[in-house]
């Protein structure tokens, strides 16, 4: 089945869920309401004709005005394949862990947790994977601010020209 | 006499651990010689690429793609370059594909050989690395006569490839396959077959199909559980559509179905069929430009994409945001050995502290893959 008429399809089923149909090339995409993810995941591993039994990949995107997270589904058994989208404040930004439908989001969930703070409800491990345990903040948003030193060691470094007496460009 | 004391142990495995293919550690949960579980620590080689992408520019990050992987760059260099094809539309000629898929091919047998030698030191062969390691060696020098590199390629560019092969090249890696083909042959009695290879692999850390999809398993891992699934021959992508090749799948013929033996014989079968698409390659190659016209200044329009590449791992996906402007707005790698990091946990439980060691060799999992 073409993108598109996956979305319709959950269109049909979800009405108002589906926020919006995104034709956007060269990917469309759904954005679905934060709160019915796991429903619809669900429905989309779980219904014959779409039968989505793998979650390939799961991002997050800071917008400056929200935090995207991105699911790329695909089905092995049919050979298609569909993006779905939420869009989540940046404040406290929380949607519902979807470990529970495809186990390989526990993995890719504590990826986003930890590069951008959006936090997975009733995850079962919710741990920073990543970066250090009390590293401050969240590297992959846009307004992180890398600290000049980690455990009194420093982040960042002098130009080598610079040292030897050289002129920096 | 006081009582023997019983209790569970933990145990840490690494950082630095030389069966761990890289800085991967692991806490051990044991009871005697018998896992509880094996917990996965992962970040050591954390280099934030996703971040650097955004600073650096499209045709800046191009460098930066060989550091996913290193063992097979090729592929991540593809990788890059067709997400930013894809962005902008740029059609890549069609020399510069098969110079591509050359490239990767011969990527993909040396990661392999380095899969399937350190999976028999891995278990205490010490022999047969050193074969393994000889024949990767020459494809290292073939590979550093067409980009000057013997493991950061930087060959690609978006858009083709940055040079075509150079004189008498192409003679050269015929020969080499010619010599290589029985070598395989000898490496599979030296290795593969031997009674106690074959036993401390059989029926160790059995993945059901159900189980590969679930935790989205890719590459040779998912095709060991039997799914024939090679995004080389299902989406097919650069030119493989132009060459015969077939997708070795995995059998339980030495115990279950998906078990570490199958996931390396998988791989062995796969340096035969990565041979048949050189000697195709090698032999059709056709004339032209290697690269497309892509402009310095970089700019695709705004929007996303998501690309899939078959790689030495299996299925690397990209995921590039543009917002317009010459640097990317958010690129993303989801890579075969992070997928394959997650399963551990399971498979672990009740699992012997030496299979541990077979279990990560034959996932064939690289650390900075994982972590970027």
């Amino acid at each position: 089945m073409e993108p598109l008429a996956i979305y319709k399809r959950l269109k049909d089923k979800f009405g108002d869920r589906i926020l919006e149909i995104a034709e956007a090339k060269p990917d469309p995409f759904a954005v679905i309401d934060p709160k019915s993810i796991v429903e619809v995941g669900r429905y989309m591993r779980d219904d014959a004709e779409l039968a989505m039994d793998c979650l390939s990949n799961e991002s997050g995107v800071d917008h400056k005005d929200c935090i995207e997270v991105v699911y790329h589904l695909f089905s092995y058994k049919l050979r298609h394949g569909a993006v779905l989208k939420v869009k989540l404040p940046r404040e406290n930004p929380s949607v519902a862990a979807l470990e529970v439908v495809w186990k390989s989001a526990n993995w890719m969930e504590r990826e986003i947790f930890d590069l951008l703070g959006v936090n997975f409800e009733g995850h079962s491990d919710l741990r920073r994977i990543l970066m250090p345990e009390d590293w401050p903040g969240h590297p992959l948003r846009k307004d992180f601010v890398e600290p000049l030193e980690y455990h009194g060691i420093s982040t960042v470094r002098e130009s080598p020209i610079i040292r030897l007496g050289g002129k920096k460009k | 006499m006081s009582t023997l004391r019983t209790e569970e142990m933990t145990l840490n495995m690494g950082p630095q651990h030389p069966s761990t293919h890289g800085v991967l550690r692991f806490v051990v949960r044991a009871d005697g010689e018998v896992m509880r579980e094996a917990i996965p620590d992962v970040g050591y080689l954390h280099r934030s690429i996703e971040k650097i992408a955004e600073k650096v520019g499209y045709h800046g990050f191009m460098p930066y793609t060989d550091r996913v992987d290193y063992v097979c760059a090729m592929f991540t260099n593809q990788g890059w370059g067709m997400a930013c094809e894809k962005l902008a539309g740029i059609e890549v000629p069609k020399r510069g594909e098969y110079c591509r898929v050359i490239a990767a091919e011969f990527n993909r047998i040396a990661s392999h050989l380095l899969s399937a030698g350190t999976m028999g030191m891995d278990i205490g062969a010490m022999t047969p690395f050193t074969h393994a390691i000889r024949e990767r060696e020459m494809i290292n020098d073939l590979i550093e006569e067409l980009c000057g590199a013997r493991l950061t390629f930087n060959y690609m560019r978006i858009g083709g490839v940055g040079w075509d092969l150079p004189p008498g090249w192409r003679e050269k890696a015929l020969a080499y396959l010619e010599h290589f083909e029985p070598i395989l042959d000898e490496y599979n009695a030296l290795l593969s077959f031997n009674k106690i290879y074959v036993e401390r692999l059989a029926n160790i850390g059995i993945i059901t199909p159900e189980e590969a999809i679930d935790y989205n398993l890719v590459g040779p891992n998912l095709r060991a559980c039997g799914i024939k699934w090679d995004i080389r021959k299902d989406i097919p992508y650069s030119a493989y559509q132009d060459f015969d090749f077939d997708v070795p799948v995995g059998a339980g013929e030495w115990g279950k179905l998906g078990d570490s033996m199958d996931r390396y014989m998988v791989r062995i079968r796969e340096m035969k069929e990565s041979v048949k698409i050189l000697r195709q390659a090698l032999h059709n190659l056709p004339s032209g430009a290697v690269l497309a016209k892509v402009p310095r200044n970089f700019k695709p329009p705004a929007g996303e994409c998501q690309i899939r590449v078959e790689s030495a791992r299996g299925d690397m996906g990209w995921y590039v945001v543009s917002d317009g402007t010459g640097y990317p707005w958010r690129v993303h790698v989801r890579t075969g050995s992070f997928a394959a990091m997650g399963i551990i946990q399971k498979l672990s439980a009740g699992l012997m502290i030496a299979d541990l060691v077979t279990l990560i060799a034959s996932l064939d999992v690289i650390a900075p893959e994982i972590d970027r």
